[in-house]
């Protein structure tokens, strides 16, 4: 696969405890993917070795095309983040922020500014641009992580549990958005989580259990006559 | 502008914008050395008697003694505050964003050292000029040129401050465990050195603790400052101090290695 997000062989330890065991799955441009796993799962092991904060035992991770691991530089340059934990500066503006990240990606002058303004713009967030990050909401600082994470076109967007203490309606606006973006400009979205209402019926769902792809299929596929929460639960082995 | 330029420079604005709107770290940055210049040295000037040592050329008071110490101590503080609003950026997850930028992880901990020494430096400059208006109500005072020769000595100081404090932050896993810095590392750095006390003074009481003060780089780092201040060049000093350096650059790079995130940190 050339394009998108390709995971082969990725296994990662901790001591003795097996986090992450033979994962693979490929996510395709324009695809939206949720990793689904419950808490301890292995979702954030695994974003952590896609963002390489952690390296381990040699795995084949391609971003668009690029080795992560022979290429790191390239493959990072392909790849848009939001995690988890914000990591927004408060005390700087919106813009303010958005022009540290542009320029940790190289970018500067007219051009980070015309690309922050349609990001911003595109995520209905330009009227606050010029407030500090303390003032913002926790619904408008997500927004403002995922304009963020687009300023240098990435083909790849991981989000890592990017929905986490926010209210219902902020939650399906933003799942929402992400499943356009990834159509309308063909990005390769992962999107992990574990609330099974962000998605939608032809999503690609792989879930992941105690560090072991269980199942990588679409939503539909997966979860036949049962809802995907049942279906979720029972391979989980959370079902009540 | 090149991509490198441009990260170091958004890297460099980000740490200056920090520092502007931390006024009182900027106040307690000058006021720690001032009230030993003025009031500790005060006091203690007619305890420490000192004779002609180099680079000085004449009898000097102690306040004279102990200004280029207290610059080591400006930066020696700010290399463990950079230290600390790391620890607080990883808390926070800024450090991640950091880290995951395209551009190679040795120069954005470059680039983060850089701005740290420059804050250091200008805090440095500003102690230097009160210290020599003082020293002129005195009538005593620095060599004016000397304000310009301290410049590279400020330069490799503020880097070796920097990187131990970039090298301490990737083993501290919680603000919480900072105070253990303070206690470890920077009061036996600063007190087991020549800032305070000429090594010749601290030998002839204790002759084992000279040894450590001598092998101290905060010494060298010290002695450079001292030296570089009148004027003077000593080149086992300046070696030192390069060493040193260039050691904990090492360090500091070997600490933020992904390679060593697989031993165990999760997240």
């Amino acid at each position: 696969m050339e394009d998108g997000l390709s995971i082969k062989q990725l296994s990662h330890t901790y001591g003795a405890k097996q986090a992450l065991d033979n994962v693979a799955f490929d996510v395709r441009p324009g695809q939206f993917c949720a990793l689904l796993g419950p808490n301890g799962a292995g979702k954030s092991t695994l974003f952590s070795r896609l963002t390489r904060l952690i390296n381990g035992p040699p795995a084949q991770i391609m971003i668009a095309g690029a080795d992560l691991h022979r290429a790191p530089r390239q493959a990072l340059a392909r790849m848009g983040i939001v995690f988890q934990q914000p990591t927004l500066d408060l005390d700087l503006t919106v813009r303010q922020n958005l022009l540290y990240f542009a320029a940790l990606q190289g970018i500067s002058g007219k051009v980070a500014h015309t690309r922050i303004e349609a990001a911003l713009e595109r995520l209905a967030m330009a009227h606050r641009a010029g407030e500090k990050v303390r003032a913002l909401n926790g619904g408008h600082r997500r927004r403002t992580e995922i304009a963020r994470a687009l300023l240098h076109k990435p083909q790849v967007l991981l989000l890592d549990e990017a929905t986490v203490g926010l209210d219902a309606a902020t939650r399906r606006d933003i799942t929402a958005h992400m499943h356009d973006l990834c159509q309308t400009d063909n990005i390769a979205v992962l999107w992990a989580t574990h609330l099974t209402d962000e998605i939608a019926p032809q999503d690609q769902v792989v879930v992941l259990h105690g560090g072991k792809v269980m199942a990588n299929d679409t939503a539909t596929a997966i979860c036949g006559a049962e809802t995907l929460e049942d279906r979720f639960l029972a391979m989980t082995g959370t079902a009540q | 502008m090149n991509a490198y330029l441009t990260s170091l420079m958004a890297v460099v604005t980000r740490e200056a914008l920090r520092f502007i709107q931390q006024r009182e770290r900027f106040v307690a940055a000058l006021v720690r050395p001032l009230v030993w210049l003025i009031v500790f040295a005060a006091g203690f000037r007619a305890a420490l008697g000192l004779s002609i040592t180099p680079p000085y050329q004449t009898y000097i008071t102690y306040e004279v003694y102990i200004v280029p110490g207290l610059c080591g101590m400006i930066m020696l503080f700010n290399g463990m505050q950079s230290s600390l609003s790391l620890v607080y950026d990883r808390e926070m997850g800024s450090m991640r964003l950091l880290l995951t930028s395209p551009m190679p992880r040795w120069w954005l901990l470059f680039s983060k050292l850089l701005g740290s020494t420059a804050i250091s430096i200008l805090q440095v400059y500003v102690f230097l000029l009160i210290a020599g208006l003082y020293g002129l109500i005195n009538g005593i005072g620095m060599p004016a040129w000397g304000y310009v020769a301290v410049f590279p000595a400020l330069v490799v100081c503020g880097v070796m401050l920097g990187a131990l404090g970039l090298f301490l932050s990737s083993f501290i896993k919680q603000l919480e465990n900072f105070a253990g810095v303070m206690n470890f590392v920077i009061f036996p750095m600063f007190f087991l050195s020549s800032a305070l006390y000429p090594l010749w003074k601290m030998a002839e009481n204790a002759p084992f603790l000279a040894k450590i003060c001598a092998a101290n780089p905060f010494t060298h780092a010290v002695e450079l400052i001292r030296f570089s201040l009148y004027l003077r060049w000593d080149g086992m000093t300046a070696l030192w101090s390069v060493l040193a350096a260039v050691v904990f650059v090492g360090l500091a790079v070997w600490g933020y290695d992904p390679a060593r995130g697989s031993k165990g940190k999760g997240r």
